[in-house]
């Protein structure tokens, strides 16, 4: 894990969520510190996806505090907006916008949040996709691409936001098989960069090689928190142990 | 009787068809333009989260809904006169009371089924298009304006094309309230010269040529624009 002397990116403290009776998330206390990549894991139904939804106020917590660099994201004076333009986000089933080229996609934050020039946009966006060797993508429509291409320009429109930490809900679990490694090596560039990482996923040879810590839930709770070595050395509960066993 | 088109065809009854074509087709776009504008505004009305807003458009939409055109027609232009402030209707009887009310009823009309199509466009954006466009940090105003609306009048257009189509028809409604549109004219035509059928098949043909000017462009819109999901 990198160790710095500047506060915890995100700081979870007893967050719960509730959805009617049902309670997704029952007091989760975690940190990120920066330039940490996380890798969250868990079977399914245990509240990953809806923990880090809740970091960017996609989903409303029931009790408990987020503090983003510091700050409660619910304080008065926090905008919502600004938030997410900080924390980039990239889903599943990608979401792009299907009436947009792959170069649109990413421009439009620039353009319609950021307020940059539309030249300089197109520009970056197009630098953007370039350099995740979609340079002869651009004007091409998202039906028009396949999986890996479309996840690679989702994780295009969120880095261009230049957010601070970027958060993965299992981006790779709508792809073919030979796709998964185009999108895993992306993200693996990513963290070689210093990114901020927060990763729903599956892989798990994904998070052996790039990821610092592991987080396991279940039922709602963090079962285990991590570092890599730990986690796959067997330094863990046995629920975990026994999830580890079920997706070998 | 032999049919003879040329009976119907002279100089006045000519005016006639002229000047009630010119009637039928301004009344539609007129009340068209102005529902669309108030279509959109009650759907996008509609979905804000505060009762009385929201309400009002379902008490407005399901009046409009519920209530036949014609006696919607008849509100307008006999009943409300009544009720409205008296030098409201005197300056709109030194105009033309009959086309105003007939705009006016035929665009409420339209403008209720109009944000139907429109919400139901809306409704069928996927949730991950909101989260999306939230995600990369808009507000409610630009993610309706750059990603949702863009994708939802796509939806939306076929059936605010026959939406329109039933908005050019129902301004013959209109001669009830004694509007000179086409059917009104070519009922004139028929008890001035006894010649029903040349003079409803020529109004059939000019109804015609609106109705299937509409259709094509609505249908080259509608391929134009075709949303196509991955």
């Amino acid at each position: 894990m990198t160790v710095t002397n500047e506060d915890p990116i995100l700081q979870i403290k007893d967050v719960h969520c509730k959805f009617g009776n049902f309670e997704a998330l029952k007091g989760i206390n975690a940190q990120l510190e920066k330039n940490e990549v996380v890798v969250v894991c868990g079977p399914s139904g245990s509240g990953k996806s809806t923990l880090i939804r809740t970091l960017n106020r996609l989903e409303s917590i029931s009790a408990g505090q987020i503090l983003f660099e510091g700050r409660d994201i619910y304080e008065k004076g926090m905008s919502v907006e600004t938030l997410r333009t900080k924390i980039g986000m990239v889903f599943q089933s990608f979401n792009l916008f299907p009436h947009l080229s792959a170069r649109d996609n990413v421009a439009l934050g620039l353009i319609r949040v950021l307020h940059r020039p539309k030249k300089e946009a197109e520009q970056t966006a197009s630098e953007l996709l370039a350099s995740v060797g979609l340079g002869d993508e651009l004007h091409k429509k998202p039906m028009e691409l396949s999986g890996g291409q479309q996840q690679r320009v989702s994780i295009c429109r969120a880095v261009a936001l230049e957010p601070t930490v970027m958060l993965f809900d299992e981006p790779t679990s709508a792809l073919d098989p030979e796709m998964v490694g185009e999108v895993l090596s992306l993200m693996k560039t990513l963290a070689g960069r210093g990114m901020t990482m927060l990763c729903v996923t599956h892989e798990m040879g994904f998070a052996k090689e790039v990821a610092d810590s592991i987080w396991f839930m279940a039922d709602g709770q963090m079962v285990d928190r991590a570092p890599v070595s730990d986690f796959f050395s067997g330094d863990i509960s046995d629920r975990a142990k026994s999830f580890l066993k079920a997706i070998h | 009787m032999t049919l003879d088109y040329s009976a119907i065809l002279e100089d006045r009854y000519f005016d006639y068809l002229v000047s009630g074509a010119i009637t039928t087709f301004s009344l539609a776009l007129a009340a068209w333009v102005a529902a669309i504008i108030l279509g959109l505004l009650i759907a996008a009305v509609r979905n804000i989260d505060f009762l009385p807003t929201r309400w009002f458009c379902i008490v407005f939409v399901d009046y409009h809904r519920s209530v036949p055109l014609l006696v919607q027609l008849f509100v307008w232009y006999f009943a409300l006169p009544e009720l409205l402030p008296q030098a409201f209707t005197q300056s709109i009887n030194r105009g033309n009371p009959e086309v105003f009310f007939a705009w006016v009823s035929l665009t409420l009309y339209s403008a209720s089924y109009m944000s139907e199509d429109i919400r139901s466009g809306l409704r069928a954006i996927p949730p991950g298009q909101f989260e999306a466009a939230r995600t990369i940090g808009m507000n409610y105003a630009k993610m309706m304006r750059w990603v949702i609306f863009p994708q939802a009048w796509r939806l939306s257009l076929p059936p605010l094309v026959n939406q329109a189509l039933i908005l050019f028809k129902g301004t013959s409604l209109a001669s009830a309230i004694g509007v000179a549109e086409l059917s009104y004219q070519a009922r004139s035509i028929e008890t001035q010269t006894f010649r029903a059928f040349e003079a409803f098949s020529l109004v059939t043909l000019i109804y015609m040529v609106g109705t299937i000017m509409i259709m094509f462009f609505g249908d080259r819109l509608v391929a134009r624009y075709a949303l196509k999901r991955g």
